[in-house]
């Protein structure tokens, strides 16, 4: 065990499977001498070499296309986008051919591809370094979102990641990159796609969230909890397939829903969440559903501590769905 | 403002419209491939005309042609080993029966059924092979290109002696993805041949309002890359050209742009009307370096073919082509569960309850009445 940020824990996977699979590739901008914006790719060029650490020239169209033509020749690219904020450049490289190509040539090409990008605010980012959009993508058929939240999560992820044989979009929150560490294993391990986590347990409100927001729901319960409300934090790790099991068995326990994120709220992932549990769990809810997220604004730069929920906002809305 | 840039606009060409050639730059085939490449050609011509039949009774969905193109894809792909990948757009049928694939598994794909490598799933015309190292296309133009790049970046990296080449037409060279492709190519040395078959429009829009650039190939210049002009209704030119693109590729000489200049006999597909576009006249003055006219004419004059060759030859095709065309349609739709099969490796929750509560409402295996 080696006590690690969430951005070493990156870094320790990717060097853990490129040590073990001379497939695994990484392609990106300033991703070699540089080691990635964030450092996410740290030493690795002078381990693996330039031709497995591929710095490429400014094109997100060409970093995503590339590595998805590298991917149906049966390499095991890790594709990175600085910052998701520029991801669109590539997006139709996502949207129309990475995600369909096992399907549209009836699973004779296949793209086994990661796309690592960091998201979301609290950086001082301003509007275009800032951004939670993974409901683009949660709404495409074909790829697989995922978001850690903790050190230990993301090289488990990472590594389970670049082991799919489907295209993954894999988001990094930013603001945790460095905010703590925690223990990790040496080597190699996994953390399963498609399996949340209950970060904490509780049984009069459940809290669900991802990325950087699941800590903003921790604090807010820990404070809860000093109210004698017992909130639950499930952290869904994966958003797409999500793990509908794990969230309905928490909210069948405490009959209260609250999905916390960053993104614009209107049409956002946490839409899709309590729908979910509206179609399926009406019956035992004691409040109506809360969403807090972002605002339907674009993000601010000064004022990026009230665009984002915080755990005073998140508390608000706990009591008001104990209390309804 | 003086133009500091230009290259050779003159196309290379080996023989001329009546299948006279220059013996100095005839490439050396064997007769046996030849007469194949003929053949592939007219198979492409005479299946675009009955499957444009097909189209027009509703028996298929759409059709879009090659109809004056075969040269470029038959050509090209000529040039290639088996092995190298090829990344098409939807006017390369002859790529494919050039590697072997048959008639009827391309009008496996145009009716969608279950036989179909695509399971129904793509309109006409997105053929794919695996088999045949022919990668799967998609509809929006030119981002096939940056995969044949990262393909061929690949095969160099695993030094497996593999190429890639692929097909776009003149429009492709307005997107994006073909400058990501060029630019990617170029900084990586991929061993990658871009081909790209100038058919003078893009639907009804005419290549000059693509580019205000003289020709297309000089794109490759700003890319660091070798760019070629070849007639593109000229076989035997396409296949030398391509040879020496392949021939760089292979020896890590890095990528070439070729643009073959060609013409689309017919429409774009079945859902335009070329008269809107373009006059009769122009059409009337291309038909004189129409393809397979000069490529039998090439043949004949090497003494390797004649009248009775070619009336047995368009009689085997015809019969190939009706009795395909009888087998694929009489062909079950695939079953309604192959909807939800290949979104990914394993079929997520949310999918198989979608596919559960449409067995349910349908039946299993269910292919329509």
């Amino acid at each position: 065990m080696v006590a690690e940020t969430l951005l070493q824990a990156v870094n320790d996977a990717l060097r853990t499977e490129m040590e073990a699979d001379d497939r695994v590739v990484l392609i990106g901008e300033d991703v070699g001498k540089d080691g990635g914006v964030f450092r996410a790719t740290e030493g690795l060029i002078n381990t693996f070499g330039p031709e497995r650490v591929m710095d490429a020239p400014l094109n997100e169209a060409g970093i995503i296309g590339v590595a998805t033509g590298m991917a149906m020749y049966g390499m095991r690219p890790v594709a990175e986008i600085q910052f998701m904020d520029f991801i669109y450049p590539g997006f139709d490289q996502i949207v129309s051919e990475a995600s369909k190509i096992r399907y549209r040539s009836g699973g004779t090409y296949t793209v086994p591809m990661v796309i690592r990008t960091p998201y979301g605010g609290g950086i001082k980012g301003g509007i275009y370094h800032s951004q939670s959009t993974e409901a683009y993508f949660t709404h495409l058929p074909g790829v697989k979102v995922v978001s850690p939240s903790t050190p230990y999560d993301a090289k488990g992820l990472l590594i389970a990641s670049i082991r799919d044989p489907d295209v993954v979009i894999f988001l990094e929150p930013k603001r945790v990159y460095r905010s703590f560490r925690e223990e990790v294993p040496e080597g190699d391990y996994t953390v399963p796609l498609g399996k949340a986590k209950t970060a904490r347990k509780g049984k009069d409100v459940t809290l669900v969230s991802y990325g950087a927001s699941v800590h903003t729901c921790i604090q807010a319960a820990e404070e809860a909890s000093r109210e004698g409300i017992s909130a639950e934090v499930i952290d869904l790790r994966t958003l797409l397939p999500i793990d509908i099991e794990t969230l309905l068995a928490s909210v069948n326990r405490t009959g209260r829903l609250i999905v916390v994120n960053e993104a614009n709220k209107f049409g956002s992932f946490a839409g899709e969440i309590s729908a979910l549990v509206a179609e399926r769990a009406i019956d035992v809810l004691s409040a109506p559903i809360y969403r807090i997220s972002g605002f339907d604004t674009p993000f601010s730069y000064t004022w990026e501590s009230v665009f984002m929920p915080d755990a005073a906002k998140v508390l608000e809305y706990i009591r008001k769905a104990v209390n309804y | 403002m003086e133009t500091k840039l230009r290259m050779d606009a003159a196309l290379f060409q080996v023989m001329d419209n009546e299948g006279n050639f220059d013996k100095e730059l005839e490439p050396e085939i064997p007769k046996d491939r030849l007469i194949r490449m003929y053949r592939v050609m007219q198979t492409v011509r005479m299946f675009e005309n009955i499957a444009m039949g097909l189209q027009r009774q509703g028996r298929i969905g759409f059709y879009i042609g090659a109809g004056g193109q075969e040269a470029c894809s038959v050509g090209s792909t000529a040039a290639l080993k088996d092995s190298d990948w090829i990344f098409p757009a939807y006017r390369e049928p002859g790529a494919l029966l050039l590697r072997g694939e048959t008639v009827l598994q391309l009008f496996h794909q145009l009716f969608g059924n279950e036989n179909d490598y695509n399971k129904g799933r793509q309109m006409p015309n997105h053929f794919n092979s695996r088999d045949k190292n022919i990668a799967t296309p998609s509809s929006p133009i030119a981002t096939q290109i940056p995969h044949a790049v990262g393909m061929a970046i690949a095969a160099k990296m695993r030094k497996t002696g593999d190429i890639a080449l692929t097909y776009f037409g003149d429009g492709a060279t307005s997107e994006n993805d073909f400058h990501s492709g060029m630019n990617f190519a170029g900084i990586f040395d991929a061993p990658v041949i871009m081909f790209c078959q100038n058919n003078g429009y893009a639907i009804s829009l005419p290549t000059r309002r693509q580019t205000r650039a003289e020709t297309l190939a000089q794109k490759a210049i700003a890319y660091g890359i070798p760019g070629e002009r070849v007639d593109g209704n000229d076989i035997l030119a396409v296949y030398s050209v391509t040879r020496k693109a392949v021939e760089r590729a292979r020896k890590g000489g890095g990528p070439t742009m070729i643009e073959a200049i060609t013409y689309r006999i017919g429409p774009h597909s079945s859902s335009d009307d070329p008269t809107k576009y373009r006059d009769k006249s122009e059409v009337d003055e291309w038909m004189k370096k129409e393809p397979i006219r000069r490529m039998r004419g090439y043949l004949i004059k090497k003494g390797i073919w004649n009248d009775d060759k070619e009336k047995e030859l368009l009689e085997e095709i015809d019969a190939e082509i009706r009795s395909a065309v009888k087998v694929a349609e009489g062909i079950a739709k695939p079953p309604i569960e192959t909807i939800f099969e290949n979104v990914y490796e394993e079929m997520p929750w949310h999918l198989k309850e979608q596919m559960e509560e449409t067995v349910s409402r349908y039946g299993k295996n269910y292919r329509g009445g």
